[in-house]
């Protein structure tokens, strides 16, 4: 499989974090932006709409009720099954990250509600290792699914992931076979899926649980996709179109349902649910 | 012309002394003739020394040899009867995926597998046996094939990966891979997956979720290759060596020994000494007889516990702490 993660360096890296300072350039229209306007305007760019990626927990604020969210198995954390170091130990690196990002894990999960509807939610954070998806992230997935069968409760995943974590080797791959299987188990229960990709969703994520929603919903202009741009652009030697796996793109192909502002999200999912489940 | 990686020069070496004592000697020469039987003895010997003490990087060399037999080779080898079936009904047949109906010891079954070429013009044919979606739908069609008339289904896995490709993306690679585990989980029939060469990431995986996972000795499994890993680790491109390419197949545990040992296959098929094209009949039986057992174990379970047990298997896998 193609992974972002080569990518990285070239075009993730630059749009990981809005920069420290006053003033922001905007990577997809090199816009020249005040902080506080993008700040105030839910992380999305004023000029262009490029919507810059946000943390779980910002995420959380803008998808569910005040107050409404409960965390579950937090501290589920990862066994280094492979004792896999490069330059550092795994171990090393997701103490790193999870000095750095706040976060336990590239994704937590909990109950909640959206505008009063009850939930599960599973929020992917690409800021612990690039959001990707290991034991821990298959787990909660898991773990998610059959607390909607157990509950009744509609799923909604938001994805923001470069793949399957290298790291946990042959353990990553499977869980893309294990969270695929639990969300099958939602449709044989009649369960509402709801997968937002939100950017970047690439590799392994893609390739499960983020593209088998009932309903699939992308944030204007991500990029998503199986392969990641660069692996893609070398193995066919030429220079992709501009649009090459915005979620436009992705629309457009037929495999997405809508595209939905940010500050609608909330709004939309609570529509759906209501008229689905 | 047989083909010999780097590591079998010593072999080869011997092996063509040996050929050509045999075109001198003609079978006559007394003496000749027993220098021959001492040299066989020795390539014998050290063929069982190197290959007994193979590196994950050798494996995965010997498991992408372009002798190594592929889902075609093997198919005349363990069926009775097979009808190569095409197309995914939607956009195109993709070679680098075969399927059809078959009969393996009397039982009739769907084989499913991805299909490397041999030369040039059919490496090309075949993609090299990288499926886009179409692959993975033409292998979901068959399987709901198998499941509506009950035949179990058997997956042979050889590819480097799913195709990262223009054509490959916009008409939905992860769609058809995710589609597929999730049906394969659910499917109601047995199914039984033998990696015989290389098990490339999600490529692989969309057609190995199953009931039982095999792998063939010197088959690799994988979730990046060992060039895509050490690209990552080293941070650097273009000039990378053998030595870091081996550095990453052992920190990817990527043998089926490994994959065994985390419980993640089921079983490991043996080879004969110098790989699986040494003799492709001994490997096409072996495999044969574990298949063979598999569906002695499969076919009595209703296909209600059969699913249950399935999701079970792939609940396990995972390894974190914490409740
Ligand atoms: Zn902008």
């Amino acid at each position: 499989m193609a992974w972002f993660k080569k990518t990285k360096d070239i075009k993730a890296d630059k749009k990981v974090k809005i920069p420290e300072g006053l003033w922001v350039k905007c990577d997809s229209c090199r816009e020249i932006i005040y902080r506080k306007e993008i700040d105030r305007n839910l992380k999305i760019c004023p000029k262009c709409n490029y919507h810059f990626r946000i943390s779980a927990r910002e995420r959380i604020k803008l998808l569910v009720d005040e107050g409404s969210f409960v965390e579950m198995d937090a501290g589920l954390s990862s066994d280094d099954p492979l004792d896999f170091r490069d330059k550092i130990s795994y171990r090393d690196r997701m103490e790193e990250n999870r000095v750095r990002s706040g976060l336990d894990e590239a994704a937590l999960y909990g109950e909640a509600t959206i505008e009063g509807h009850p939930v599960i939610v599973v929020i992917m954070d690409f800021s612990f290792m690039g959001g990707s998806m290991g034991s821990v992230v298959g787990e909660k997935v898991v773990r998610a699914a059959e607390a909607g069968i157990e509950t009744r409760r509609p799923l909604i995943t938001v994805a923001s992931s470069g793949g399957a974590r290298m790291q946990e080797g042959m353990f990553s791959l499977m869980q893309m076979a294990r969270v695929s299987a639990a969300i099958g188990r939602l449709t044989d229960n009649g369960i509402l899926y709801l997968s937002v990709l939100a950017d970047p969703t690439f590799g392994g994520v893609t390739a499960s649980f983020a593209m088998l929603g009932d309903i699939i919903i992308a944030e204007p202009r991500s990029l998503i996709g199986f392969a990641g741009p660069r692996v893609i652009e070398q193995t066919i030697k030429q220079q992709l179109p501009e649009d090459f796996q915005r979620a436009e793109f992705l629309l457009e192909r037929g495999f997405i349902d809508t595209i939905v502002d940010r500050k609608d999200l909330k709004k939309t999912v609570s529509r759906i649910i209501e008229l689905l489940a | 012309m047989r083909y010999y990686l780097e590591f079998e020069k010593p072999i080869e070496e011997l092996e063509l002394k040996i050929e050509e004592l045999r075109r001198i000697s003609d079978g006559k020469d007394i003496n000749l003739s027993s220098e021959v039987k001492k040299l066989e003895k020795k390539v014998k010997d050290l063929r069982t020394e190197i290959f007994s003490k193979l590196t994950p990087w050798q494996k995965t060399l010997l498991a992408r040899h372009p002798d190594r037999p592929y889902t075609l080779d093997y198919i005349p080898l363990i069926t009775e009867e097979f009808v190569e079936l095409h197309g995914d009904r939607r956009y195109a047949d993709d070679k680098a995926v075969v399927g059809g109906l078959a009969s393996m010891g009397g039982n009739p079954v769907v084989i499913i597998g991805h299909q490397k070429g041999r030369g040039t013009k059919e490496r090309i044919r075949r993609n090299f046996g990288q499926p886009h979606p179409e692959g993975y739908r033409k292998a979901l069609r068959l399987m709901q094939l198998a499941e509506k008339f009950k035949r179990p289904v058997i997956t042979f896995i050889d590819t480097p990966g799913a195709y990262p490709g223009l054509g490959a993306e916009e008409r939905g690679q992860a769609e058809a891979i995710a589609v597929n585990l999730m049906e394969m989980s659910r499917l109601r029939v047995p199914i039984i997956s033998v990696v015989i060469g290389e098990g490339g990431s999600g490529g692989a995986l969309a057609l190995s979720v199953g009931d039982r996972l095999y792998m063939l000795e010197n088959a690799v499994y994988s979730v990046i290759s060992p060039e895509g890993c050490a690209a990552i680790l080293l941070r650097k491109e273009g000039d990378l060596s053998p030595e870091d390419f081996s550095k990453a197949a052992d920190a990817l545990r990527l043998t089926a020994g490994d994959l065994l040992g985390f419980r993640i296959i089921d079983d490991i098929i043996p080879e004969p000494t110098g790989g699986a094209h040494r003799s492709i009949e001994q490997t096409a039986k072996s495999i044969s007889d574990k298949i063979l057992e598999a569906l002695e174990e499969l076919r009595p379970k209703a296909p209600g516990k059969l699913v249950e047990e399935r999701y079970k298997r792939l609940k396990r896998i995972g390894s974190f702490l914490g409740e």
